[in-house]
């Protein structure tokens, strides 16, 4: 009985992924992993040596008023850092679960104290490892992406050895707990693993987090299939090897584009040590520089716009003036797209949310495969807050660091506007060169602000 | 028991692998726009380990196993509860919009 409504849950959890196919049947997919959810759980109460319900109920009750508490009040540009905050807790979750089975294994069936199966030991040091990991890793890429912590890469000599040599440490820590069951090395195996997690995302700079973000997702699911390998559970083995297999795809995903390999990003040190020096060659050369008024009148004798949105968007939060002006645009009968580059933002996805938050119809909203060759047949390309994404150096400067990412072809369109800052190079650390060509015309300004301006012009 | 151990642990194996496989084809279906409410929901269901964790909480009495097994409910719940909740905001503002435009047009 209890084997049969692990499985209606686990399948439950398969169509709740499932259902993300399309926006239309994804909230009919997240009910199903509710369900699935309350379905394991109420199973799971139902064990006969499962007694304590009042001390169960309350510990559920306290973490899931927490958890509503900051899933409701949290600002949609902040869902980067919520997600990594989200995954260290389910690799400390697991580290937890791992030690109670280690003090208590007759509760799990693995044995008595001191005489474990030698495999589930195994397992729960293989769970306790990836669960550490993913817990360290993840508050310091929470740290990264909250602004707490420089998100410069921080890189030092020997760094990679180091990282192997703890690697090499932590096997031969496993085996000696294997060996001797001893909960002095378990512990040692918990405190490693988090110093591991930790060098392993300290060199690994801001534009990096998407796949960090995707990876440390991968993790948290390959740490559940490692407790439920040490329970012998099928229902935490299937859903930990959906949420592995799907943190995965995102990584590669994510590093195909910016055409770096999985292991180029997470050896880190990419980008931010050359803001200066290469922004200087191009000093001499000449900007054309726009305001508000400039833009407005340009858009508004144009037929179609495509609005390429950037990180840059998200920190100034400027979604919703952005829609407002998308609106006026089309109002005018102007066709309006928005073009998603697949790293845009820091976190997979990330653009798509913040323009889904400020009503933009999905339909508009275009991935760069979809988008790209409509560049040539349109007339404003408007720029807020990317770079790195639009930059033809890619295709262009074998020597580039960003050679051969695939971009938004933006310099094909007959102008293009850029809103910025300032003339400050991209993550990549690379100068730009459609900021000088003639068809460009720099708006510098805060997104928002600068948003605003423009809808003022185009209204009046 | 002891002497089916390992048969279990193969069943756990191919149990792993052909979950990885659906997992493969099922996360490649799912269109890039809701990567985000992606990691949402692998987030909330990742803390299925709240099975685990139960299980430790689960006996009478207080030891040190019962205690992590808390903690482990604890910690599990605030994902499930936030993971869940915060992919539902992300896809209502998806359906949301769509209403909108039709509306207005």
């Amino acid at each position: 009985m209890v084997a049969i409504l692990y499985l209606i849950s686990a399948l439950l959890f398969i169509f709740a992924l499932r259902g993300l196919s399309h926006p239309e049947s994804s909230r009919m997919g997240n009910i199903f992993g509710v369900i699935g959810m309350i379905i394991a759980v109420f199973t799971t109460l139902m064990f006969k040596s499962v007694l304590s319900y009042y001390e169960i109920g309350a510990a559920i009750l306290i973490g899931g008023a927490i958890g509503s508490f900051i899933a409701l009040r949290i600002e949609m540009t902040a869902l980067p850092q919520l997600v990594a905050a989200f995954h260290s807790l389910v690799g400390l979750a697991a580290v937890f679960v791992a030690a109670a089975a280690f003090y208590d294994p007759v509760a799990f069936s693995i044995g008595k104290v001191g005489s474990i199966k030698t495999a589930s030991l195994v397992e729960m040091s293989i769970g306790t490892f990836i669960g550490a990991i993913t817990f360290s890793g993840s508050v310091l890429a929470f740290g990264k992406l909250q602004g707490t912590i420089s998100g410069k890469p921080i890189v030092f000599k020997f760094q990679h050895l180091i990282n192997a040599l703890i690697f090499l440490l932590i096997i031969f820590l496993i085996v000696l707990f294997v060996i001797n069951q001893s909960p002095t090395i378990f512990w040692t195996i918990v405190i490693v693993s988090i110093l591991l997690g930790f060098l392993v995302v300290i060199p690994i700079g801001g534009a990096d987090m998407p796949v960090v973000v995707s990876m440390l997702n991968s993790y948290s699911g390959w740490a559940a299939c490692g407790i439920g390998f040490t329970l012998s559970n099928n229902l935490l083995i299937i859903t930990g090897a959906l949420v592995g297999a799907s943190g995965a795809i995102l990584s590669y995903i994510m590093s195909k584009g910016m055409n770096r390999s999985i292991i180029n990003v997470v050896l880190g040190g990419f980008g931010g040590e050359q803001d200066t020096s290469a922004s200087k060659d191009n000093s001499d050369k000449i900007v054309k520089q726009g305001n508000a008024e400039d833009a407005a009148y340009i858009m508004k004798n144009a037929d179609s716009v495509i609005i390429v949105p950037g990180y840059g968007m998200a920190v100034a939060q400027a979604q919703h003036a952005l829609r407002e002006m998308g609106d006026i645009l089309k109002k005018e009968g102007i066709e309006v797209r928005y073009a998603i580059h697949p790293v845009a933002g820091r976190m997979p996805g990330h653009m798509n949310v913040l323009l889904a938050e400020a009503n933009v119809p999905y339909e508009e909203v275009l991935e760069l495969d979809e988008i790209n060759h409509d560049f040539p047949m349109t007339e404003v390309s408007f720029v807020i807050g990317a770079n790195d994404v639009t930059n033809p150096a890619a295709k262009t400067d074998e020597s580039s660091p960003i050679f051969g990412m695939p971009i938004l072809d933006v310099e094909k369109s007959q102008s293009v506007l850029f809103v910025k800052r300032s003339m400050a190079t991209g993550y990549s650390g690379v100068d730009n060169e459609l900021f000088y060509r003639d068809n460009t015309t720099m708006l510098f300004g805060d997104a928002k602000k600068m948003c605003e301006d423009i809808v003022k012009s185009l209204s009046s | 028991m002891e002497a089916h151990s390992s048969e279990v642990f193969v069943i756990g194996l191919t149990v792993f692998f052909l979950a990885c496989i659906i997992g493969y084809y099922v996360v490649w279906s799912v269109t890039p726009a809701l990567h985000s409410p992606l990691m949402g929901v692998t987030n909330a269901i990742s803390s299925v380990i709240i099975v685990g964790a139960i299980l430790a909480a689960g006996p009478q009495g207080f030891d040190t196993s019962k205690i992590f097994g808390l903690i482990g409910v604890v910690l599990a719940s605030v994902n499930i509860f936030g993971g869940f909740l915060v992919t539902y905001r992300m896809l209502s503002m998806f359906k949301k919009k769509t209403k909108k435009t039709k509306e207005k047009e």
